[in-house]
């Protein structure tokens, strides 16, 4: 055993429900380099880590990590923190209205004699915020301060544990250039001190620039590790080993009828709902044809999602700005409702929180969004509204005992039928679809497939937001790329490979 | 797309099973009967108690009706005591200028649906909470009402509006064997509605080619039913005729089940109260959804006001207190949850029909408040506990 190595995984297989997440993934970081994690959304890259700090407890996977030469038995992240591990979320973790100081020292308070000694919090809080580079008061309390910030109080939270092993999953994700410029120094500067450092990043040209050593992960797979301090390494070699698959023909697309622009966002600007200074969607354009099939990729935090929710009647953040154009008219989406009553259908990627009511039944979440129009003077035909139900359970083929079943009670891929049945029976001409397929079988993958191609073939627009590129590629007649708020580009379907798009959006 | 209509094969255990968590309310409510029925020796069936059970819990089952909504929509009502205080002290005085009772009705309700107008803008557009809006109102309109009585009951200037409450339908020397003939029409006309429109309405369904169940089950409803309704006639028919407020009581009930079940507006508090959010996107507009309940539950509180008021005959300062508390009680031992999106008008009149069965009860036995409150908390908590763990089953938790 090379004591040279101060974390090492070993045959880490993680499944949830339905998907193997890990495979079998090895995983090894030398003492006081900085490794980075990479590879495309769902790869495994959060899972792997969230195995290694304990978020996943021991026993919810197989296998075994070594971290500074012992097995691992942890049972939470409180575990991992005393042994020195520790981990900075995409999502910070800060209580949001306690101050900096004691946020350091949540979790950890030092007492005396059972009392929390604050003094003595206060004191050792500056050296800490120092150290991390944080001009502001420990009495600073945390929600005044910018992401950027915040994401320095937990790193500063890190260290006071004596953190020997610091993961930072996407830091820079919602930082601007100048914080990412300097939390990467910063990351420099620990490796100087010698505390390792995992960082999982989307952005390249940051990875290669601070990397030590690089792992790409593809599909719950360890691809290979790459030692960058000899060798020089590109961009391209990186994204060749991410993409690395076959295309397998998914989808057999039919020959598309695409007629005139119908629908066309112009200038689209949000800000974050709840930082009102942070751009999520920066300056976007772009437009849809009639029987056309849009897809839109990008890595996770690009903003395609938050896009299309503001588009779709405000339903994402601040300060929206920016035209909206219906065959060409320009009209104005001010709630949900308008949108759907002009004709422009979105089906949420967050099925369960966003698409469906789970304890009401089948029928009712299908008929949700309709119900003015299967009703009387405001009495509901029930009758229409069941025939309607079961129209779309035959056509969608949803596997329901009967259309009154509760739709929790159902799988993932038919609560999604479910959902594209709600959107379908308020007949949309513009129909959003944002990840249609995550976290549902590879035969439902399919019909769904096949109702997006229906659409189009009655002269409907389908927009897809979508993490697979294989499948962005094999459905969609247009691809836009998107990245860290901007379109980067729009390729057609006959140019369109995987590692293109992966450098469009990546590569500046 | 009409198939042909198909019968659901299942025996009759297995429906009860299934259906479990609607009928063990109803299930509840008879077994508390049946053991007050020995424990009292029979008194709280007798003609009398039964109307005064519906006479004394009318004021709090019209409460409740409205409350049921608020709960469903995920918010809850604590001002309705209080509303209901400073309405009833309104509605004696309007009464009092001698307009009469049906103007007064009108205003009493006018009056409620401004304040819950006024509560619902706060709630549902200015987004305070609910419980917290509702405590300022619980407040307020305390306050208010000491204020327009100086803290002193208001008497009604003549008997007619008493009749709300404590009147009875009949008519003069009509009787059919030593009973009330009114009641025994009504009672028979009500039974024979209920035949025609329970075999209509699954005609219907099987012309439409849905799947029903076997025609047994049909007769099995309409005969359980019809027992009730003749059975609750025929005591009213040997006291003194169909109480005014139980009308009032049906008539409501009536139009609520309505509202809930049919109703474009009670479809959409149903979803907003299961997911505000996919409602939102799904484009209902949450925000008019939850205004327009907490209105009703206003409007609501003008009713009760006026019935509580013709119940004792004067309109009282300290009227309503811990009304609201009774109301929610009701809704969640009537299967409503907590967390919204789930409850239904009948289980919540039923819900206040226990509580409102025991305290009867108690009384009859001479149990002061003091134990009536220990056995509510702990039918309450055992009700929702049993509620809790029958959801979880059947995927609604």
């Amino acid at each position: 055993m090379n004591e040279d190595y101060i974390l090492e995984v070993r045959n880490i297989t993680k499944e949830f429900p339905g998907v193997r997440a890990l495979d079998n993934v090895d995983f090894k970081v030398k003492r006081g380099e900085i490794h980075c994690l990479v590879g495309e959304n769902g790869a495994g890259k959060s899972t792997l880590m969230n195995v290694v700090s304990g978020v996943y407890p021991k026993g919810s996977y197989e296998g075994e990590v070594v971290f500074n030469g012992k097995v691992t038995n942890y049972r939470s992240t409180k575990d991992s923190e005393q042994d020195g591990l520790a981990i900075i979320h995409q999502e910070l973790t800060l209580s949001p209205y306690l101050s900096i100081y004691e946020n350091l020292f949540l979790g950890h308070m030092k007492t005396r004699f059972g009392v929390i000694d604050w003094d003595s919090c206060l004191r050792d809080s500056y050296p800490l915020l120092k150290r991390v580079g944080l001009n502001e008061k420990p009495q600073t309390i945390v929600s005044k301060m910018s992401v950027g910030k915040q994401q320095l109080v937990e790193i500063a939270r890190a260290i006071s544990q004596d953190a020997q092993l610091i993961i930072f999953d996407e830091p820079t994700s919602s930082l601007n250039d100048d914080e990412s410029h300097k939390l990467l120094s910063l990351m420099k500067e620990f490796k100087e001190s010698g505390i390792t450092c995992i960082m999982i990043s989307h952005k390249l040209d940051e990875v290669l620039s601070v990397a030590d050593s690089i792992t790409i992960l593809r599909d719950g797979l360890s691809i290979e590790s790459i030692d960058v301090t000899g060798e020089k390494v590109s961009e391209q070699r990186i994204i060749r080993g991410m993409v690395g698959r076959e295309l397998k023909n998914l989808f057999p697309k039919k020959e598309p009828d695409i007629g005139t622009v119908v629908f066309e966002v112009k200038n689209w600007t949000v800000y974050h709902p709840d930082y009102h200074t942070m751009k999520i969607v920066d300056d976007a354009s772009f437009f849809v044809r009639k029987g056309e099939i849009v897809s839109f990729c990008g890595p996770m935090g690009a903003g395609r999602t938050e896009m299309m929710m503001s588009i779709f009647g405000n339903s994402y953040g601040y300060g929206a700005t920016g035209e909206i154009y219906l065959n060409g008219e320009k009209v104005e989406f001010d709630s949900p409702k308008t949108a759907i009553r002009k004709g422009v259908g979105y089906v949420s990627e967050d099925r369960k929180n966003l698409g469906l009511i789970l304890i009401q039944d089948v029928k009712t979440n299908i008929s949700n969004s309709s119900l003015p129009m299967i009703s009387k003077r405001g009495v509901v035909n029930k009758r229409t509204e069941i025939s309607k139900a079961e129209e779309f359970r035959k056509a969608l083929n949803i596997k329901t005992p009967s259309v009154h079943q509760i739709v929790r009670n159902l799988s993932g891929g038919n609560q999604q039928k479910v959902v594209l049945s709600r959107c379908l029976l308020a007949s949309p001409d513009i129909f959003i679809v944002d990840e249609p397929t995550r976290g549902i079988d590879v035969g439902a993958k399919f019909e769904i497939y096949s109702i997006l191609n229906d659409m189009v073939k009655q002269g409907k627009s389908v927009i897809v937001v979508s993490s697979e590129l294989a499948e962005a590629i094999s459905m969609s007649d247009r691809i836009y790329v998107m990245n860290e708020g901007k379109i980067k580009g729009v390729i057609p379907r006959e140019e369109a490979t995987q590692e293109g798009i992966m450098r469009m959006a990546l590569v500046d | 797309m009409v198939s042909a209509a198909q019968i659901e094969q299942i025996s009759f255990f297995k429906l009860a099973k299934q259906n479990m968590r609607k009928i063990s309310m109803f299930l509840v409510l008879g077994l508390i009967i049946i053991v007050f029925a020995f424990l009292t020796g029979g008194v709280n069936l007798t003609p009398r108690n039964i109307t005064n059970i519906f006479i004394q819990n009318s004021y709090i089952l019209i409460l409740t009706v409205g409350m049921v909504l608020v709960i469903i929509i995920g918010n809850i009502d604590l001002s309705v005591g209080s509303v209901i205080a400073f309405l009833g002290a309104l509605s004696a005085m309007i009464y009092n200028t001698g307009i009469g009772v049906v103007p007064t009705l009108i205003l009493s309700l006018l009056l409620g649906a401004a304040i819950g107008t006024f509560q619902a803008f706060w709630i549902a557009y200015m987004h305070i909470p609910a419980f917290i809006v509702t405590l300022a109102g619980m407040l307020l309109f305390r306050g208010l009402t000491y204020i327009i009585t100086n803290v002193t009951p208001i008497s009604l200037i003549d008997d007619r509006y008493k009749q709300i409450a404590s009147g009875s339908l009949n008519i003069e020397g009509f009787t059919i064997a030593g009973l009330d003939g009114l009641s025994i029409i009504v009672a028979l006309v009500l039974v024979v509605a209920l035949v025609y429109f329970t075999i209509r309405s699954r005609n219907q369904h099987i012309a439409h080619g849905f799947t029903v169940l076997p025609f047994r089950f049909t007769l099995y409803r309409i005969v359980a039913l019809s027992a009730l309704i003749l059975f609750i006639f025929y005591k009213f028919s040997a006291y003194r005729g169909i109480p005014t407020v139980s009308v009032v009581l049906i008539v409501v009930t009536a139009i609520f089940v309505f509202l809930t079940n049919n109703t474009v507006i009670g479809r959409y508090i149903y979803a907003v109260g299961g997911n505000a959010k996919s409602a939102k996107l799904s484009g209902i507009n949450s925000e008019q959804v939850v205004f327009i309940t907490h209105v009703i539950m206003g409007l609501l509180c003008g009713l009760s006001g006026m019935v509580f008021t013709a119940y004792m005959n004067s309109a009282l300062p300290q009227a309503g207190v811990n009304f609201e508390l009774d109301a929610i009680a009701s809704c969640f031992i009537g299967g409503a949850a907590a967390s919204g999106g789930i409850g239904t008008t009948i289980g919540a009149i039923t819900g206040g029909l226990v509580m409102g069965v025991i305290n009867n009860g108690m009384s009859l036995m001479n149990i002061g408040a003091d134990w009536q409150y220990v056995v509510k908390a702990v039918i309450l908590l055992l009700a929702v506990f049993y509620d809790i763990m029958s959801r979880r089953k059947s995927g609604l938790g």
